[in-house]
């Protein structure tokens, strides 16, 4: 039988039982709509995660108080328990550092901002001029902090577009006095809208000269220490070097941690990607029962069809014939669910797109192959039993059948 | 040359703890262009000895020589590449798929054979102006008459121009006047050299043959050829 021909028969077969070609059509579209959906959900999770973590900055490595990783056994810290803490000379000496651009440190604590009469409780963030371009922020207006002596609490601030909006309403608020906590403050700058960031909203912070903030909150360590790498290869040198040079002033005692960014993004992309894969997994299961029920419907397909394969049989088809016009007919109905499936699957993540702008549910390109893949597969493979059965009737018995 | 040659055929089934000799020790010759009734009460063997001569069925014992080549011994794809353009078959309910149309239903055993679109447009062009089914071409067997259906049923047996046609009670759906059109037709092929097998049960039609068989517990019980002979 030529392709075309057993193709065309395939088809008409098919057509010929409506409610049942549609049912398990049916099913393995939702099969494939399944994989593509939750994979876009998981894939997106994932890109969600990883851009947030990005817009905390570039190269960064940051370094924070205490040491919470494991190590070997050190004889000085077995003598002198207590982790030293940070200071502003600490994240100075980091600028040494060759592989180190630019270094902010940070200090952080809520506080109220008080201005004609209005107050309110904001999130203050003691750093340097440095801070802004390590966090990637922009200024809307005005000016950075003064680049000076890290010690010198300059009465001055930095404030987000929100807090000015409530304090100063359509009123200029450059170069205007504010009272943070019990200080006063000159406005000098207002932050750039940047929407919401990992635990961060530019648009509800003040930030203030590092050495006020430690007044403010009257402590003398630091909370953090962001560090810039001069670029993506230098990260683990500048990671190196900063260990290297808190340890020398904290007497040989490594009593600070100090991750990079990137293991933090890697460790979040290798998460969410085996979650993405997971439910790839639990989709691919529908996609199974999808194929097990086009299995059944060409069983029932062959033995209601029992006489028309005895007369094939008889008018001189032969068992590779009648094999292949039923695994064509599984195929088909494969094909048509998965490519049913997958226009469905598109039209859920767009969606999901649509309801959720910031949330970027794309599903991958391999979960899109894989799906359609195992659509057909599952398919032609539960096919093959059917069509074996119908090959080996015995036509006496299938005519009979009539 | 003898077209087909049986010789110690034997078929039993198993029917529960019984065993039922459905054909024993049957010797059998039919020349080229004969044209042959098998006749016999129910059970008697003549339904089987058409599928064996169709090739649907295998004998226990014997062998059987069609055109001169021993075909009990083939694969079931030889067998179905015999049936498909040494054999026609004739059947008493038609047997036509319904969701075909009346020429894609003649035109079937050529698809099947793999024979191109070109060729099988003419042939069944020819075949339905033959059998006067040129305006029922486009519609489907629940739209033709029990006649024209069984029509349709020998123009697809004899489209690929087969030696042998197998007809089993091809008039048994029929009215009296479509059951004489019907073998009318099947005579025309035989005046042309097909050699004809007709099983029946109908003494009328059993008689318009040339030779008849009467068979029994599936034995030959009478063979009209051998007095001739």
């Amino acid at each position: 039988m030529r392709l075309a021909d057993t193709l065309r028969f395939a088809r008409d077969a098919a057509a010929g039982t409506p409610l049942r070609t549609a049912l398990s059509v049916l099913a393995m579209a939702i099969g494939v709509a399944a994989v593509v959906v939750l994979t876009a959900l998981g894939d997106g999770a994932r890109r969600y995660v990883v851009g947030q973590f990005s817009s905390l900055g570039t190269n960064l490595v940051i370094v924070l108080p205490g040491r919470t990783g494991t190590g070997g056994f050190n004889p000085a810290t077995a003598i002198t328990a207590t982790p030293r803490d940070l200071t502003i000379d600490d994240a100075a000496a980091l600028r040494r550092a060759p592989a180190v651009r630019r270094v902010a440190p940070l200090n952080a604590g809520t506080s109220e901002i008080s201005y004609g009469g209005r107050l309110r409780e904001v999130m203050v963030v003691g750093s340097t001029a440095e801070f802004v371009p390590i966090r990637n922020f922009e200024l809307a207006q005005g000016e950075a902090l003064p680049d000076d002596d890290w010690n010198r609490a300059a009465p001055v601030a930095l404030i987000g577009a929100k807090i000015r909006d409530e304090l100063f309403g359509s009123r200029p608020a450059l170069g205007q006095l504010a009272r943070v906590g019990d200080r006063r403050v000159r406005i000098v700058g207002v932050l750039k809208s940047t929407g919401q960031g990992l635990g961060m909203n530019t648009d509800e912070l003040v930030v203030v000269p590092i050495a006020l903030a430690q007044a403010l909150f009257n402590s003398n360590t630091l909370f953090r220490v962001l560090v810039e790498a001069k670029s993506r290869d230098a990260i683990p040198q500048a990671r190196d070097q900063a260990l290297a040079i808190l340890k020398q002033r904290h007497r040989g005692e490594e009593d600070v941690t100090v991750i990079t960014q990137d293991a933090v993004l890697a460790t979040f992309d290798k998460l969410l990607g085996a979650l993405t894969l997971a439910v790839a997994g639990i989709a691919a299961i529908s996609l199974a029962v999808a194929g097990i029920l086009v299995m059944n419907v060409m069983l029932v397909a062959v033995t209601q069809r029992t006489a028309e394969i005895g007369l094939l049989k008889a008018l001189g088809a032969s068992g590779r014939t009648i094999r292949l016009a039923f695994l064509a007919e599984a195929a088909m109905l494969s094909a048509l669910g998965a490519l049913l499936g997958y226009l469905l699957g598109q039209a859920g993540a767009f969606a999901l797109r649509q309801a959720f702008p910031v949330f970027p549910a794309v599903a991958p390109d391999w979960a899109v192959f894989a799906g359609l893949g195992t659509a057909l597969a599952t398919g032609l493979l539960f096919g093959v039993m059917p069509a074996r059965r119908a090959a080996r009737l015995d036509p006496v018995q299938a005519l009979m059948k009539h | 040359m003898a077209l087909i040659e049986l010789s110690g055929i034997e078929r039993s089934f198993r029917l529960g703890d019984t065993t039922v000799h459905a054909l024993a020790g049957l010797d059998l010759r039919m020349d080229a262009g004969e044209y042959v009734a098998v006749m016999g009460p129910s059970g008697s063997g003549k339904s089987t000895l058409l599928n064996l001569l169709g090739l649907l069925d295998r004998p226990n014992a014997g062998s059987y020589r069609l055109e001169g080549r021993d075909v009990t011994t083939l694969s079931p794809d030889e067998q179905a590449a015999v049936r498909s353009t040494r054999i026609g078959f004739v059947f008493q309910s038609f047997h036509l798929v319904p969701r075909l149309t009346a020429a894609e239903n003649i035109a079937l055993p050529m698809t099947l054979a793999g024979i191109a679109p070109a060729e099988r447009r003419r042939r069944v062009e020819r075949a339905l102006a033959d059998f006067g089914l040129a305006q029922r071409a486009g519609h489907k067997p629940d739209e033709l008459s029990g006649g024209q259906r069984q029509r349709v049923a020998i123009a697809r047996a004899t489209i690929m121009q087969p030696p042998l046609i197998l007809a089993d009670e091809p008039t048994g759906n029929l009215d009296r006047h479509t059951g004489d059109e019907v073998v009318h037709l099947l005579e025309e092929l035989n005046a042309r050299g097909v050699t004809l097998v007709v099983v029946t049960h109908d003494p009328t039609l059993g008689a318009r043959a040339r030779r008849q068989l009467v068979m029994e517990d599936g034995r030959l019980q009478h063979d009209s050829g051998d007095a001739a002979r």
